[in-house]
């Protein structure tokens, strides 16, 4: 392995001192010569990488258990390990922008670390990168467990799984250097694009394909979940992205459509991002590790049924309760704001059955941590899609939209659902992956709950209050019939919010650490940590009787 | 759930047509919502005024969306008496129709920007993107020295254009001919504009950045914002309230 590394580096650097050397060179023979030096050591410096087996590496390093022949999971090893990381950049961020605001002096004065640049990195770091590595990871692993079959293609499943950590690194450097369409959640540009459809219509194939060959005559549940999110985003990535490029050598495009009609298809894109990325990808999660963790079956088959059409009709249509009040017809406004109140059942729908599927097995919130983080999922997934319909009604809105009510909201979602089910997955697979016998510690997990649970209430909190009052100082007369308040005087009561806000994503972000601590010593196949075990309240049965009276 | 018409069954056991009927399920909502918006005639009311970006504001505009300005700046005036008092006429959808991207924006951390051209000089402009803080003290914007630094670098202008002209906005082959050297000659005070303001009324020639040696990212970025909302009379533009064909109704003297 050192001599590996030592001949690949060896080789590469004297191909890069040749290659200055004929750079610099002054004379033409003198340049020739250096260039001839530098392709014969380059092309020995790639004879040396071709002999490398990655696969020993990757066992090595990161101990990955040898491929049985069973079910492919190298590739969830990997997503594993990516999601655990990319929730760490994710988070760091969303704190250090959450700072910018309280201190705009952390801006640095630097294009490259100013908000309006880390903002987009924060939002795809976490939906994409973090959100979107636990789904394809998840949707490997559950795929071939309920169909019983190992997964089809699994070089084309390695392909997705690199060539999306490639979109996000495209993605993530181009914010950084101001290369965006401008469309919040879709801002990687052109080409970035066009490669993120080509991984997405491999990751069809891969899920399907896996699908087609199951031994399982029923496709579960989870699956379809899956399946809609897949298609869809890919529908939506493909519409909303339609842009023309400037040059085909150049980053720069301009969207397809304009004004309306652009806004209506971002948010349809928007809306639906959440829909299906964030909420049918995330249920799919949900279907099968609850009842996994809980060794309890799904709670009901018919509401699963029902919720997954009603579900997938219902959000397509939500998307315009972005724009109320806006420039958009009125009509679509109305039928977005009906149908974002309808949504409401289809999501309960789905809270309700995960819950359910608790049903014999409450006592486990009590012993479980991972049990008691799909809970809180559960909890803030009901509570946010309650609070996102009532967001719709256009009076609410008329108050809340442009507001950090809606940033709080969303932080309940993706904190709450997204972040806690997620975690909960993680912790679930870690050890089986990596065939150890449970998890290096659980009181890890319970400190990673209460922190990341204590912050999501900080978050959520704070941003209601901060959104409320922006909203009503933005719109308060006073007696003489004049606004009160200055823009200026609304930024600076925030003040104390942010900071609160930023306080929560800190106890946030620290959890996500302990969780990367955790897993990674799982991982590392350490000797389980020493402590108290989690376990329920103890019966004292001598203690189990009524007091009995005495005489004074 | 199985019934006489209808088994759910054949849905679970065949995953092209669960993927077909999943595909169809989603789809209803975009086509019911979106399409309309291209052939309905009043979705966007016709008003006086609007023509497409001169090169330099097209500049300006690209710098805004480089930086991420619409993170925290809204360019959407809502229907409310507050809103209309704070940042001017309400928003007309015919406003953004040149618009690729739109830029509506779903946050104000900071103002809307849909009315601010010509609120405030460009000097001030130049003073708060260099240091928002010496001119609003409350501020939490970013700083941007930069911009005044750097020399605007756009490219071919004349690419730009013809790119915008391919998703519709009408350009004239003038326009598109003559890009580059609108650009230049908009920030240049001695440069002859007569020919740019036939082509794009109202615009505004001048020098934006304090330095009229130079034409720098500040140039543009100013002169995008100083012309924002500034196009419509929008006091001649009437709310519909007749569907084309039939007879407006009587004018209220406004």
């Amino acid at each position: 392995m050192d001599r590996l590394v030592l001949r690949t580096g060896g080789w590469f650097a004297l191909a890069l001192v040749a290659f200055a050397a004929m750079l610099a060179a002054r004379d033409g023979g003198f340049a020739v010569h250096m260039g001839i030096v530098s392709l014969v050591a380059l092309g020995l410096a790639i004879i040396a990488m071709r002999r490398a087996d990655y696969a020993a590496v990757a066992r090595g390093l990161l101990k990955m258990p040898a491929d049985q022949g069973r079910y492919y999971d190298d590739v969830i090893r990997w997503g594993v390990i990516a999601t655990v990381s990319w929730a760490l950049a994710g988070f760091l961020a969303g704190l250090y922008i959450a700072l910018q605001l309280a201190f705009p002096a952390l801006n640095l004065g630097l294009e490259y670390t100013s908000f309006g640049r880390l903002r987009p990195l924060h939002t795809s770091a976490v939906i994409f990168a973090f959100g979107g590595n636990a789904l394809i990871a998840t949707s490997f692993y559950v795929v071939q467990r309920t169909c019983r079959a190992r997964l089809f293609a699994p070089k084309l499943a390695d392909f997705v799984f690199w060539g999306y950590q490639l979109f996000i690194v495209l993605a993530a450097t181009g914010y950084l250097m101001g290369i965006t369409e401008g469309k919040e959640y879709a801002e990687p540009e052109w080409y970035v694009d066009l490669w993120l459809t080509i991984v997405w219509v491999a990751y069809l194939v891969v899920f399907g394909g896996t699908i087609v060959k199951r031994s399982e005559p029923h496709i579960y549940v989870a699956n379809w979940f899956y399946l809609a999110f897949i298609l869809t985003i890919a529908m939506l990535h493909i519409v909303n992205n339609l842009s023309m490029p400037v040059s085909l050598l150049g980053s720069k495009s301009y969207a397809a459509f304009a004004g309306v009609q652009d806004a209506l298809t971002q948010w349809w894109y928007g809306h639906n991002a959440v829909g299906f990325f964030l909420t049918a990808g995330f249920l799919a999660m949900m279907y099968y590790f609850v009842p996994k963790q809980a060794q309890r079956p799904v709670y009901s088959y018919r509401l699963s049924i029902i919720h997954f059409w009603s579900l997938i009709f219902l959000y397509i249509w939500a998307g315009p309760h972005h724009l109320h009040y806006t420039a958009l017809p009125d009509w679509a406004q109305t039928l977005g704001m009906v149908f974002s109140i309808m949504l409401w059942m289809p999501s309960w729908g789905g809270m309700i059955n995960g819950l359910m599927t608790l049903n014999g097995a409450w006592d486990k919130i009590r012993t479980d941590p991972i049990i008691r983080m799909m809970v809180m999922a559960l909890a803030f997934y009901g509570m946010s899609t309650f609070e996102g319909p009532m967001m719709s009604v256009k009076a609410v809105n008329s108050l809340s939209h442009y507001t950090d009510w809606t940033i709080g909201h969303v932080h309940s979602g993706a904190l709450g659902w997204n972040g806690m089910i997620t975690f909960a997955c993680l912790y679930y697979l870690a050890p089986r992956l990596w065939r150890r016998e449970r998890l290096y510690s659980l009181r890890l997990v319970n400190w990673h709950f209460w922190l990341a649970t204590v912050g999501i209430v900080l978050y959520a909190a704070s941003m209601w209050v901060a959104g409320i009052m922006q909203g009503l100082m933005w719109r308060e007369y006073g007696a003489d019939g004049y606004l009160v308040y200055a823009f200026s005087e609304v930024v600076s009561a925030m003040w104390p919010m942010y900071l609160i806000r930023a306080a929560g994503g800190l106890l946030y972000l620290s959890g996500a650490i302990i969780m990367a601590w955790n897993i990674g010593r799982t991982i590392a196949g350490s000797p389980l940590r020493q402590e108290k075990p989690m376990h329920g309240a103890s019966h004292d049965m001598a203690a189990d009787k009524p007091l009995i009276a005495r005489p004074a | 759930m199985a019934s006489k018409f209808f088994n759910h069954g054949t849905l679970e056991r065949n995953v092209s047509l669960l993927g077909i009927a999943a595909l169809i399920t989603v789809a209803i909502g975009g086509i019911v919502e979106i399409a309309p918006l291209f052939w309905i005639d009043n979705t966007i009311e016709k008003v006086e005024g609007m023509r497409p970006y001169t090169p330099l504001e097209l500049a300006g505009r690209n710098i805004y969306i480089r930086e991420g300005c619409y993170n925290c700046h809204s360019q959407m005036i809502r229907p409310f008496r507050d809103e209309v008092e704070r940042y001017g006429h309400y928003s007309l959808a015919a406003e953004s129709m040149y618009d690729h991207p739109f830029q509506w924006g779903s946050k104000r951390t900071g103002p809307d920007l849909a009315r601010v051209g010509g609120r405030y000089s460009d000097e001030w402009h130049v003073q708060h993107l260099k240091d928002p803080r010496a001119v609003v003290p409350e501020s939490i914007m970013p700083t941007y020295p930069f911009l005044a630094e750097r020399d605007l670098k756009p490219g071919d202008m004349r690419a730009d254009l013809k790119a915008l002209t391919r998703v519709g906005v009408p350009y004239s082959d003038a326009d598109i001919s003559k890009a580059n050297d609108d650009l230049a000659a908009q920030a240049d005070p001695d440069a002859d504009t007569t020919d740019l303001l036939k082509r794009y009324p109202k615009a505004q020639a001048r020098d934006f950045d304090g330095d009229p040696s130079r034409l720098t990212e500040m140039d543009a970025l100013v002169a995008y914002l100083q012309m924002i909302g500034t196009l419509v009379d929008v006091d001649a533009a009437r709310p519909q309230e007749s569907l084309p064909g039939q007879v407006a109704p009587k004018e209220d003297g406004r």
